[in-house]
């Protein structure tokens, strides 16, 4: 007998639906380039988990988009996690099973809360906060933004607040900044360079070895600016330990079995490369590649060559069609421009959902849950409609 | 509606744009223009994630500007190779491997400082241009965010490193970035929601938060118009019975799928046209709006660059 679809799969890596694959699992990551609907596609995720596998259930966000705030029923996304009105999921026509949570990851005030965490005391936590150089650089520091996305998941994933947490990440210059954040700031933090840099300042002397840095550093930077860095790092460097210790326990919760990413791509020829690109650094990682969303896909009938044939004869023999037609249509040259019309971007068409489909057949080392979600007719702007976007590529 | 100076006389252009909106084939295709119009271009991605090679089917591209087609040379910015050439030309830094941890700290310094990163990417691109070694440099540049803080960058060194070689070379640069003449930036946008809110955001805080001049908004991928006026109802009629079945009959197969793909291409449209209306009302009056028609071309490469060319090359007036 054949195992039924509907038996609970024991082992998570085996599961065949998105459905399973988010009832298996405690953290999804989406991730792909600009564009592809990324954030949309993880919160209709988390909607759809949160009506129909039940628990609390949070998405969260790096992208301040109002309208997808507004069809959660936001005022607007904060750094602060916040209920979607279960009113909502009523107006939907749906009765949850859970709870949908979201919120938006607001880096300069992730990082003050990450300090406050970390501070041995309350004089260097002021100190820190107050410094005009920590103000400046909390939103750009070292990829800050991939980090603390990653941190800001462990924080809450290790709290026990949520059943599933998904998060949408941010767009990277590099597809796969986010994944090596935490070891980066690990590194950094128990880099020789940062002692380096520090010791001059704690001692005031400067060593034979560090000593042409210092003078090069001098002249393009300015000796004040190099001390205003060096004061930072040195009251930064009292979290060390703990900062280190987190980073680890970031990088670990990336690859915990409970963790899986989904990647979100169009069929798009820069989209699929970079989609290709990271599920080849994901798999070098060792992390788990739960499955591939493709959305913005063409109908396929716009592969059939049925419909491809009456579509050619719409465009070359428009007036032959045009005069088989009753008068009442209307106006005989408008009809044949509307058939050539309709036939010609039929065939237009055909041209994108041909090479896009045979981009998909390309991708290699695809996951075996792969979602195609169709073109939609209209933007997402309410619950309903990231329903109606998760029930695509749910089952 | 062109630009006040036009784009290509200009002699450092900054393309600009949301992801997924063909930023980088926009960039592409309007360095091919410049050099069917005779100029020795510079094309220089600044983007990490920039595939312009792809464009121009070229291997990757690299530091050192390489010609990829008479007339035409191609780089990657890399800050680190950009503070050796700095320091190589203008400080007269001898042997420059003897400064030894400078390499290994750089990236820590500059992650740390504040517009390091930033204004050696400007500063190279500006040094380009005021040696004169090329008519026109052309930027494949950063995301929307980051090129904001790359443009401003001049101005917020000047503030915040008091003292220093660096300071010295503000000036000019601020001065060429500053000129219309000299500068410009182009958004390309995408008739969609998201790419939408970011170029009325982001023509905002070039005009506020810079001295670059927004030389304009190219939309890109804008999805043709099916029927006229008075053809919509004669679509709706046909999309109904009798005269579905009568037209199959007429073609002699089925229409079902055909008349679907034409209401898809109906409402795509439609939707994308409110959010072009959108960008018109919310962008700043007077700003040059131009329009490239979505290709439906099956071309990748330097093939589909070059239907680009033409097009933007038609809207530009060239």
């Amino acid at each position: 007998m054949a195992p039924s679809r509907r038996t609970r799969s024991v082992d998570p890596d085996a599961a065949r639906s998105l459905e399973q694959l988010l009832a298996a699992k405690e953290i999804v990551i989406t991730c792909g380039s600009g564009g592809v609907g990324k954030t949309t596609t993880a919160a209709a995720a988390a909607a759809m988990a949160a009506t129909y596998l039940g628990g609390k259930v949070l998405v969260l966000t790096v992208d301040p988009a109002k309208r997808l705030a507004s069809a959660l029923g936001l005022e607007q996304f904060g750094n602060v996690e916040t209920r979607v009105p279960h009113e909502l999921f009523t107006a939907a026509g749906v009765e949850p099973r859970g709870e949908l949570w979201a919120a938006m990851l607001d880096t300069k005030e992730s990082w003050d809360a990450l300090v406050r965490t970390h501070a041995p005391d309350i004089k260097t936590r002021e100190a820190i906060l107050a410094n005009p150089l920590y103000q400046n650089i909390a939103g750009k520091f070292v990829q800050s933004h991939d980090y603390i996305a990653m941190e800001r998941l462990y924080e809450i994933h290790s709290s026990g607040r949520y059943d599933l947490i998904i998060v949408d990440t941010p767009p990277t210059r590099n597809a796969i900044d986010f994944l090596e954040a935490p070891e980066r700031m690990a590194d950094f933090f128990s880099s020789r360079l940062l002692r380096w840099l520090i010791l001059p300042y704690k001692s005031r002397l400067v060593n034979a070895a560090s000593k042409p840095f210092y003078s090069v550093a001098d002249r393009i930077l300015g000796s004040q600016f190099l001390q205003d860095i060096a004061e930072f790092f040195i009251l930064f460097q009292s979290m060390y330990d703990g900062f280190v210790e987190r980073a680890k326990a970031v990088t670990h919760t990336l690859s915990d079995h409970r963790t899986t990413f989904v990647v979100v791509s169009t069929l798009e020829t820069a989209p699929v490369r970079e989609a290709e690109f990271f599920i080849d650094a994901l798999e070098h990682k060792k992390f788990h590649l739960g499955a591939v969303v493709l959305n913005k896909v063409l109908p396929a009938y716009f592969l059939d060559t049925a419909a491809t044939e009456t579509a050619r004869r719409l465009e070359q023999d428009s007036a032959k069609v045009a005069a088989q037609m009753p008068a009442a249509l209307g106006d005989p040259d408008r009809v044949e421009r509307v058939l050539r019309e309709i036939g010609a971007s039929f065939l237009n068409y055909r041209v994108v959902a041909t090479r896009e489909a045979e981009q998909q057949k390309e991708m290699a080392h695809v996951p075996d849950i792969v979602c195609t979600v169709p073109f939609f007719d209209s933007d997402v702007y309410d619950l309903a409609g990231l329903l109606r976007l998760g029930e695509t590529f749910w089952r | 509606m062109a630009p006040a100076v036009a784009l290509l006389d200009r002699r450092l252009v900054f393309v600009t744009g949301k992801g997924g909106v063909g930023k980088t084939s926009i960039a592409a295709a309007l360095g091919l223009m410049a050099v069917q119009l005779g100029k020795r271009v510079l094309m220089c991605e600044v983007d990490a994630k920039g595939n312009l090679a792809d464009f121009f089917e070229t291997k990757p591209n690299r530091f050192t500007p390489r010609e990829i087609q008479p007339g035409l040379f191609a780089m990657a910015m890399n800050t680190e190779e950009s503070l050796k050439e700095y320091l190589s030309l203008q400080l007269k830094v001898p042997l420059i491997a003897r400064v030894g941890p400078l390499a290994k700290s750089f990236d820590f310094v500059a992650s740390a400082a504040p517009g390091v990163k930033e204004i050696l990417t400007v500063g190279k691109l500006c040094y380009e241009v005021r040696e004169r070694n090329y008519d026109i440099v052309i930027v494949d540049a950063p995301a929307t965010g980051h090129v904001v803080a790359q443009l401003a960058a001049p101005q917020a060194i000047n503030e915040l490193v008091k003292v220093g070689r660096v300071r010295d070379q503000t000036n000019w640069m601020v001065e060429l970035l500053s000129d219309p003449a000299v500068t410009g930036a182009v958004i390309v946008a995408a008739p969609e929601e998201m790419p939408v809110s970011e170029t009325i955001e982001l023509a905002g805080r070039i005009r506020t938060e810079t001295t670059v001049d927004l030389a304009g908004v190219i939309v890109n991928k804008v999805l043709p118009e099916l029927f006229g006026r008075g053809e919509e109802e004669i679509f709706g009629r046909l999309c109904e019975e009798p005269a579905m079945s009568e037209l199959a009959t007429a073609v002699g197969g089925p229409v079902g799928d055909v008349l679907d793909a034409a209401r898809l291409a109906v409402t795509l449209r439609r939707t994308r046209a409110e959010h072009l209306s959108r960008l018109r009302a919310e962008l700043p009056p007077g700003l040059p709006l131009m329009y490239l028609p979505y290709l439906f071309t099956r071309a990748h490469g330097v093939r589909a660059t070059t239907h680009l060319a033409e097009s933007l090359g038609a809207e530009l007036g060239y």
